[in-house]
């Protein structure tokens, strides 16, 4: 029994390690949000990348370690492939679209 | 008839049913919530500058912040709930579940108390100038221009007259400055402006350099009052619309497991392995249902 106590340990470490990472991650992004990076490098996307980038890295050790994609079968990767090509579309064909006014249109309220 | 693969993988796939299943419908998750995160998108960039509210402005990022560590927290429990039945150890997976079912009731009363502050937050537009707005009415993106605007918290409403409590932020030199409430707004007036007019107390808590007065507004100098709902501005409307489909899932994926762990707990003797798969397919859904979270935190509360 303590065998097994010790063995649970050794088997939920590495899911403890993720559950310190995504703390330590949400506090890098609340204290990133601090500052206004875009203010002081003159830019208007530092803090929204820097942001995305704290929640992309959170999200993949939720999905590699919590739901196990690092060890997972082939046909759950080829099922995500295709739902990763598929919302890879329809982000970029968003941002495309912001720059498709069509010739004769006008755009109002925009400066 | 007995439904093959139910609990033992299927040799050439190496799944079991309920994991295909899961992991189609968490496909089809990730474009539903692509599909409002392409809309949050569209909105952000196409809104006209200086109508979208500045990071921490309308939503206090601490609440959010906390409920993400809820939410984490909870993912962690799941995934250790699922790893105690791995090692038969059914009265330890049942003190991991329940405390995620309780993170889930917490994730839901903050989120509760945070929906009720906005509805509870209005903007009153004061009738003090000849009516005019720019564009269309206020509740479709227009806005009033000349306009006094008092921000602030419904206390009381009565046939005659509204009182709202009002952040004010004082500077160094003791002049009143826009305090959080009154930040997002493009208005060219304010509740600090609006006291000279009308009735105030000043009263109760003085906060380092900020005040909370009590505004008290008669019904016919208002021209235009609105509450901060989904109906204010394309921000609220993205937002609510966003952690509502979110908080349905809260609700969801906290009812299955509650199920599996409650009402449906005789299968672990029966069948102990189909067990563990079903667990295990419920904490896929409610990892996702974290991971959802991970980027609405940041996008609607801190950028």
């Amino acid at each position: 029994m303590a065998g097994d106590a010790k063995d649970f340990k050794t088997y939920v470490r590495p899911y403890l390690m993720v559950f310190g990472v995504l703390l330590l991650g949400t506090f890098i992004t609340v204290a990133a949000s601090w500052f206004d990076f875009d203010h002081m490098l003159g830019t208007t996307w530092v803090n929204m990348a820097l942001g995305l980038l704290i929640a992309l890295t959170k999200a993949t050790c939720v999905i590699l370690w919590f739901m196990h994609l690092i060890s997972e079968k082939q046909l759950i990767y080829l099922m995500l492939g295709f739902t990763c090509f598929f919302f890879a579309g329809l982000m970029t064909l968003t941002v495309w679209a912001m720059q498709d006014f069509p010739s004769f249109t006008t755009v109002v309220g925009l400066h | 008839m007995e439904i093959p693969y139910n609990s033992k993988p299927r040799p050439d796939t190496g799944l079991y049913n309920a994991k295909v299943g899961i992991w189609l419908f968490l496909a089809s998750e990730v474009m539903l919530f692509g599909a409002l995160f392409s809309s949050y998108i569209m909105l952000r960039i196409g809104a006209p500058e200086g109508t979208w509210p500045a990071p921490g402005s309308l939503l206090d990022p601490i609440p959010g912040a906390f409920n993400t560590v809820v939410l984490i927290l909870s993912s962690v429990t799941v995934v250790l709930a699922w790893a105690s039945l791995k090692f038969k150890n059914f009265k330890q997976y049942r003190f991991f579940q329940t405390i995620t079912i309780v993170c889930a009731l917490i994730f839901m009363v903050v989120k509760t108390f945070e929906y009720k502050d906005k509805f509870s937050h209005y903007e009153v537009v004061l009738n003090d100038e000849a009516p005019h707005y720019e564009g269309s009415m206020p509740s479709k993106g227009g806005r009033f221009i000349g306009k006094t605007i008092v921000d602030g918290h419904m206390v009381s409403q009565t046939e005659e007259e509204v009182a709202l409590s009002v952040h004010v932020h004082h500077g160094h030199d003791g002049h009143a400055e826009h305090g959080p409430h009154e930040e997002h707004g493009d208005h060219a007036d304010h509740a600090d402006d609006a006291h000279a007019g009308h009735d105030h107390d000043d009263h109760a808590s003085h906060e380092g350099h900020e005040e909370v007065i009590e505004v008290t507004v008669k019904k016919e100098d208002i021209l235009h009052m609105e509450a901060y709902g989904p109906w204010h501005s394309t921000y609220l409307a993205i937002y609510f619309t966003m952690t509502g489909l979110h908080a349905l899932h809260v609700v969801g994926g906290a009812f299955v497991i509650f199920y599996i762990l409650v009402p449906g707990a005789g299968m672990w003797k029966t069948d102990p392995e189909r067990y563990i798969n079903r667990v295990e397919v419920s904490g896929l859904f409610w990892h996702l249902v974290d991971l959802v979270w991970i980027f609405l935190f940041p996008i609607l509360y801190l950028l």
